[in-house]
């Protein structure tokens, strides 16, 4: 068994499972953060992005000024944002037989995936990390192609121009590998791919594996994954949450006994509790509209914001701000807020059972029908006509590098009235903002992250007791900023076994059994004998069947006959051997009670020897030894068949035959 | 049932009060079924029980040995002799349940009776007292805790003679870290204790965060807090073992510290500087900032890590270690770690406001300067930046967390409303618009901080708008608010928080009530008399009682046992006054009160009035002989008014008819009727002996226990 780890990021996985003759994909994640060394698209032109000064080599050649650009001391690439793939070479993905999708987070690399590497098998997600999956992608392709960029920089990427660079481009990893934003197209493609499953359904794979989805908690419909065979099995955990808040709870009793665990997309801030930072959001929120000011959500169209606006729901008429406005921006936020209402059998118990209200089971209906929060699928059109001051926008791309947030950003950057508040943990907040420094506005990271601390995690392992451990290399040491915090690591005893990028794990488990079916005429034909109470043993014979990873006991074929046609000699010739078979021996040799045995039968002078593994009988007269060990009992005699047969004969008597 | 056993055991005591009860006791086997009522399965029998045989002890000896001790138990009277024979006994007994009762039968004796007799008592039973330590575990450690304690408090026996010393000394060290804290405590708080006791009860106390100082403390440093004492190891496995085990020790250790440093008996010299740090240590455990510096440390930093609990405990203790004095770069340390828990997003309302709490002592102590109250230019400093914060707290989603912060914003204004840098940093940040506007918040606790708030703003001319004192109008703005929310607010938190900064104003002479006072007290009147709510009914009677004081001066005194000192004569009240009182109306207001259904509004409307009737003793009119009415049909008439609570039940009635009424009302006896407690019918002999009855009908066990 063996794991292909294809990202190293801990949070956005790509890996691959090989396991009992399929091969399996765990998630199929895209680092998106390699597109925060890209200047940001403006959807209006910005006078400001576009007279970046060209930057140039310390010994002033100029030859890269195109390409990349300076703003506040900090280097971008001035072109169509690309994204990290999963590493394609270490495998070949033709082979990969499905693909195992956790949450809509972690299948944004599903188009380059299927759609260039010659996959041909099956995708497995349930219904709303599809759906929800669909939109998230559908934002960020509308964002990137709306927004049409001539340029496409490569010179950069060149090994030996890039060492020139300055930091974070010069640390930039596999940069040759990093590849534009998908097509529509493609994305309609890789999705026709997916087969739709459900919480707790089996899923047989070529009859060696099943897998099993179950709720992580995390998501609408976020799954953790059990792959297992009769005797193995093997748990996928993935991005789950401990919280109540939206999503069904996590099950945490089917991940029982299992031989290996992989853990991953644990909280990427172990620090921050999510319930503060939801109280600091709208502590921050409240206190810049009080101030006049317009306050700037970047976030992605699904996931933590119907949360926030549930908060924000309970929160705005306490705060007296029942009269501003929420605007909610995204190509698919009508989708969005649609779909989360009609999932319901994804939901908490809590939202479910408002279905039978009947009610909606998000309070964000509510807003949209009292007009306090309002949603347009850009800037352009209505939103124009509508947009009012002092106002809340929640709007994507949380990287800040395209989408309507850019604008925004442009918009309202230079007035210290006006906050920023991050409350999606997948990119640095700094780093997001470097281009468009220098900055007025306030920036306020609020870092919403739901997923499992360490604590939960050690609490869960303890709960499972999986018998080894599997994590990125990330999650096996404090985090670099907090080197002294050895509570923000995974500790379980056997320690965790760690992977990062390119790298492939031997797991740590032998198979040691497979089942097998006998036919029922063979069955019967079974003589079963009771060495001891309880424990009855049958010899069999057979022929081992084995198609579509099932193996079948089928009854021997009869003695053979003489043929009587040519057929049939054909037939029989396929037809293995069968030979006579020798009995086979079963028990212990007690070894006082053999000696005294050797004794009456005219032995003498016998000696006993232990050895590590039993004992040696020496017959010094006769010049012979009898090894006994535990599985074997060897006589060693001087070519005297006689002595040798005399006594494996007395050592028959303290063994059972059948 | 329980009752019916509790008012057996008090009928008892009431009988033990005489001598020759004992003999009754003696041979009626009364005390046997004392004895068996000790393990009643309800507390108060069982408690009332172990008192009885105290009572009865102490009965016994008086009576047997009324002067000189007498040395020898076997002297004693038959009744004590049967007593101490079963504590004996119960000390023996393998049962943890018998030897506690029988522990706190010794403790209860040893802290009520001082007579000689106690001494032998302890000669008597303090060696298989002294078994207890030896078995493993030790049965009842804090019922033993107790009774050492007890029994050193206690001023009859010679100590050192009877070991007490040794025995406290040794049990000190035998004992877990944990166990041996109260014991520790209570050790310091004896008056007379030899020294090395207290330092070795000190050093018990002190050992926990001595070793939080040296699990984090980088270099040798400064001289910690001890200095290798043995039994450090227990603690620090005490701390390492579980999370639990170091939190409840540490939690604890702070609370025993702090409640140290406030006694008389608090140990000099005080380890200020190292405890300090300690504290400001932990709390930096428990918010992640303390890079540890040993193993130890990191493990301690995994454990403490966002725990409430011990964070809650320090930033108590943080708070008294205020009143001690500091080296300045830890004042700023405190100041640095303060402002980092009130900021911190991860902390909890509960800690939060521990923390507002803590910065208000600091703010307070941090510069004392003889003759001057103003803050220092760190505390300033602070300050600066302690309002965004604040603001950012006033707008928190979480309730509790804006009521604090108003609660503390009230506080720092009435500290330093009037100094001028004060003034300027408030007046530079948001925070008193923001705290207006929380007026209309939907909490009605945080509406109620919020009128403090805004009270407290407006007494100082600190209120939102800038112009405040150009602005009148804002000003009246804010009285009108307030009117408005003690009339229609549907929360009495609030309404009482309003008269509260009503009852403020009055008092103080504020600009907007001193402007037309008698429409203020009117108005105030006529809201709170028909509130629902008996404290904001309370509070008017208060905000009455204020406006008379200052029209007719301090109450006289009351006190028959002091001398008669020539009395400036209060200025009689002007007859245009009484006009006043009976337009307002204030005479009715407390006539209605004085009915009131909840007994402490009725006292305070009885004290009102008597007040009344003092200051207007010398007004009396020529009615006076023979024209007042009677004062029971000024009661029928006032019942029937509180009935249908509608029209005014004694007319537009003249100064005069008011004070007859007032005359003919029996004041002092209706004082004397309210004064009592209301539990005073169900105490009566009449209501146990209902209970007894009931007990007849219902013959199995109640398990309800009444009492």
């Amino acid at each position: 068994m063996k794991l292909y780890c294809l990202s190293g990021h801990p949070t956005l996985p790509c890996n691959v499972l090989k396991f009992k003759s399929t091969t399996i994909m765990l998630d199929c994640g895209l680092d998106m953060t390699s597109t925060l060394n890209f200047l940001p698209l403006p959807l209006v032109q910005s006078p400001r992005l576009s007279n970046l000064p060209g930057w140039s080599l310390k010994d002033g050649n100029a030859f890269l000024d195109k390409e990349l650009k300076e703003c506040s001391g900090h280097v971008f690439v001035d072109s169509v944002p690309e994204f990290c793939l999963p590493e394609t070479e270490l495998i070949d993905l033709s082979t990969v037989d499905v693909i195992l999708i956790s949450n809509y987070h972690c299948m944004m690399a599903l188009p380059y995936i299927t759609e260039h590497t010659g996959f041909t098998g099956t995708v497995y997600a349930t219904e709303p990390t599809m759906q929800i999956g669909r939109l998230l992608m559908e934002e960020l392709v509308n964002f990137i192609e709306r927004v049409p960029k001539a340029q496409s920089a490569s010179l950069w990427k060149n090994k030996d121009i890039q060492r020139l660079l300055p930091s974070p481009l010069k640390d930039a990893v596999e940069v040759s590998t990093w590849r534009r934003c998908y097509t529509m197209q493609e994305v309609n493609s890789a999705l026709s791919k997916i087969q739709l499953v459900g919480y707790s359904q089996k899923i047989e794979l070529f009859g060696a594996v099943q897998v099993t989805p179950l709720s992580s908690g995390y998501a609408l419909g976020s799954s953790n994954w059990i792959i297992q065979s009769h005797y193995e099995k093997v748990s996928y955990v993935s991005g789950s949450s401990l919280l109540t808040t939206h999503p069904q709870p996590m099950d945490q009793a089917s991940l029982k006994n299992s031989d290996v665990l992989v853990l991953t997309g644990l909280t990427q801030i172990p620090t921050a509790n999510p319930d503060g930072m939801v109280g600091e959001f709208c502590s921050n929120l409240a206190l810049t509209v009080r101030n006049g000011g317009n306050v700037l959500v970047p976030c992605y169209p699904s996931g933590v914001i119907y949360d926030l606006l549930e908060c924000l729901y309970q929160y705005i008429d306490s705060a007296g701000l029942s009269n501003i406005p929420f605007y909610f921006i995204s190509p698919v936020a009508n989708s969005s807020l649609e779909f989360s209402q009609i999932f319901a059998e994804w939901l908490c118990h809590n939202k479910q059972s408002k279905v039978y209200l009947p009610e909606p089971p998000f309070p964000h209906a509510e807003l949209i029908q009292t007009n306090k929060l309002k949603h347009y699928p850009s800037i352009h059109g209505d939103f124009s006509n509508d947009f009012r001051q002092p106002c809340v926008v929640f709007t994507g791309h949380p990287s800040l590098r395209f989408g309507d947030v850019v604008h925004f950003m442009e918009l309202w950057g230079k007035s210290s009235l006006n906050t920023v508040i991050f409350t999606e943990p997948d990119f640095s907040y700094l780093e997001a903002l470097a281009p468009y420094q220098p900055l007025a506005m306030k920036c306020i990271y609020c870092p919403i992250d739901t997923r499992l601390n360490f604590i939960q995690v050690s609490k869960l392992l303890k709960e499972v007791q999986p018998l080894h451990v599997v994590c990125p290399e990330q999650y096996t040491q404090p985090p670099p900023a907090q080197s002294h915090r050895m509570d923000l690591m995974i500790d379980c005893q056997p320690p965790a076994m760690s992977y990062r990028r390119a790298e492939v794990l031997a797991l740590p488990f032998k198979r040691r059994y497979e089942k097998i079916e006998i036919m029922p005429e063979l069955a019967d034909s079974l003589v079963p004998m009771e060495i001891k109470p309880g424990i009855s043993l049958a010899t069999v014979s057979a022929v081992l069947h084995t198609k579509d990873n099932k193996h079948v006991l089928q009854p021997p074929p009869r003695p053979t006959q003489p043929p009587s046609s040519k057929k049939r000699k054909r037939v029989s010739e396929d037809v293995p051997d069968c030979k006579v078979l020798k009995p086979l021996l079963s028990g212990s040799i007690p070894v006082e009670q053999f000696v005294q045995t050797l004794e009456k039968h005219g032995f003498s002078d016998i000696k006993v020897e232990d050895t590590a593994k039993g004992h040696i009988v020496l017959l010094q007269e006769a010049e012979t030894l009898i090894q006994i060990e535990e599985d074997s009992t060897h006589i060693i005699c001087d070519n005297d068949e006689t002595l040798r047969v005399r006594l494996r004969d007395l050592v028959l008597r303290f063994l059972q035959k059948f | 049932m329980p009752s019916v056993r509790s008012g057996w055991i008090q009928g008892l005591c009431s009988l033990a009060h005489h001598p020759s009860a004992l003999h009754f006791l003696a041979d009626s086997g009364a005390v046997d079924t004392i004895f068996a009522l000790q393990g009643d399965p309800s507390l108060f029998v069982a408690s009332a029980a172990s008192q009885l045989l105290v009572h009865i002890l102490a009965l016994a000896m008086q009576g047997g040995a009324s002067g000189s001790p007498i040395s020898e138990a076997a002297a004693w009277p038959i009744c004590a002799q049967k007593i101490v024979n079963h504590v004996e006994e119960s000390l023996h007994s393998k049962a943890t349940p018998q030897v506690t009762q029988a522990l706190n039968v010794l403790t209860t004796t040893f802290g009520r009776c001082h007579s000689p007799w106690t001494g032998v008592l302890w000669g008597r039973l303090s060696p298989p007292v002294a078994c207890l330590f030896e078995r493993d575990p030790i049965p009842a450690v804090h019922s033993l805790m107790d009774l050492l304690l007890s029994v050193a408090r206690s001023h009859v026996l010679n100590f050192a003679a009877c070991g007490l010393w040794e025995m406290l000394a040794q049990t000190l060290s035998r004992l877990s870290p944990t166990q041996a804290g109260p014991l520790a405590l209570g050790t310091l708080k004896l008056q007379h204790c030899p020294q090395e006791l207290r330092t070795q009860a000190f050093g018990v106390l002190l050992q926990p965060l001595a070793c939080i100082l040296k699990a984090t403390t980088q270099a040798p440093g400064p001289p910690g807090l001890l200095d290798g004492t043995a039994g450090s190891s227990l603690t620090v496995d005490a701390l390492l073992s579980s999370k639990s085990a170091c939190v409840g020790l540490l939690c604890q250790t702070l609370a025993h510290l702090e409640e140290l440093q406030m006694l008389p008996q608090c140990p000099c010299p005080w380890p200020q500087v190292p405890l300090l740090g300690a504290t400001v240590t932990i709390l930096r455990l428990c918010d992640g900032s303390v890079d540890p510096s040993s193993s130890m440390g990191g493990r301690l930093c995994g454990t403490l890590g966002g725990c409430v609990r011990v964070q809650r405990a320090a930033l108590d203790f943080l708070g008294t270690l205020s009143q001690g004095t500091s080296p300045l770069e830890l004042v700023l340390e405190v100041f640095a770690v303060l402002l980092k828990t009130l900021e911190s997003p991860e902390s909890s309302p509960t800690v939060l406001k521990k923390a507002f709490q803590a910065t208000l002592r600091w703010l307070q102590n941090s510069h004392k300067t003889p003759n001057c109250s103003d803050l220092s230019p760190d505390a300033l400093l602070f300050l600066g930046e302690l309002f965004p914060i604040l603001q950012k707290r006033l707008c928190s989603p979480c309730w509790e967390v804006r009521d604090s912060a108003l609660e503390f914003l009230t506080h720092l204004i009435r500290h330093w409303g009037g100094q001028a840098d004060f003034r300027e940093a408030l007046h530079s940040s948001e925070v008193p618009t923001l705290a207006r506007q929380l007026l209309q918040d939907p909490e009605s606790y945080v509406r109620a901080s919020a009128v403090g708030t805004a009270g407290q703003l407006s007494s100082r001319g600190l209120q939102a708008t800038s112009a405040s004192p150009e602005n009148p109008l804002a000003q009246q703005g804010l009285l009108m608010d307030l009117m408005h929310i003690l009339s229609t607010d549907s929360e009495g938190f609030p309404r009482r928080a309003v008269l509260r900064v009503f009852t403020e104003w009055l008092r103080d002479g504020h600009a907007d009530v001193i402007r037309d006072t008698e429409w203020f007290v009117a108005t105030v009147l006529q809201a709170v008399s028909r509130d629902l709510d008996w404290e904001v009914r309370m509070q008017g009677l208060e905000l009455a009682q204020v406006f008379l004081i200052q029209a007719m001066g301090q109450p006289s005194l009351h006190c028959p046992y002091t001398v008669g000192l020539p009395e400036a004569t209060s200025p009689r009240p002007h007859p245009e006054f009484l006009q006043t009182l009976c337009r307002l109306p204030l005479f009715e207001f407390a006539f209605c009160a004085l009915l009131d259904c909840d007994r402490p509004v009725a006292q305070k409307a009885c004290d009102l009035l008597l007040f009344l009737r003092d200051k207007t003793t010398h007004c009396s009119g020529p009615q006076e002989a023979g024209d007042s009415p009677n004062s029971a049909s000024v009661e029928a008439v006032l019942q029937r008014w509180r009935e249908g609570e509608q029209g005014q039940p004694l007319g537009d009635l003249e100064p005069e008819a008011m004070l007859a009424i007032l005359r003919s009302l029996d004041l002092e006896g209706l004082q004397g009727k309210l004064a009592k407690s209301s539990d005073h019918v169900e105490k009566s002999p009449q209501s146990l002996l209902q209970d007894m009855l009931a007990t007849v009908g219902i013959l199995e066990e109640n398990e309800a226990d009444c009492y």
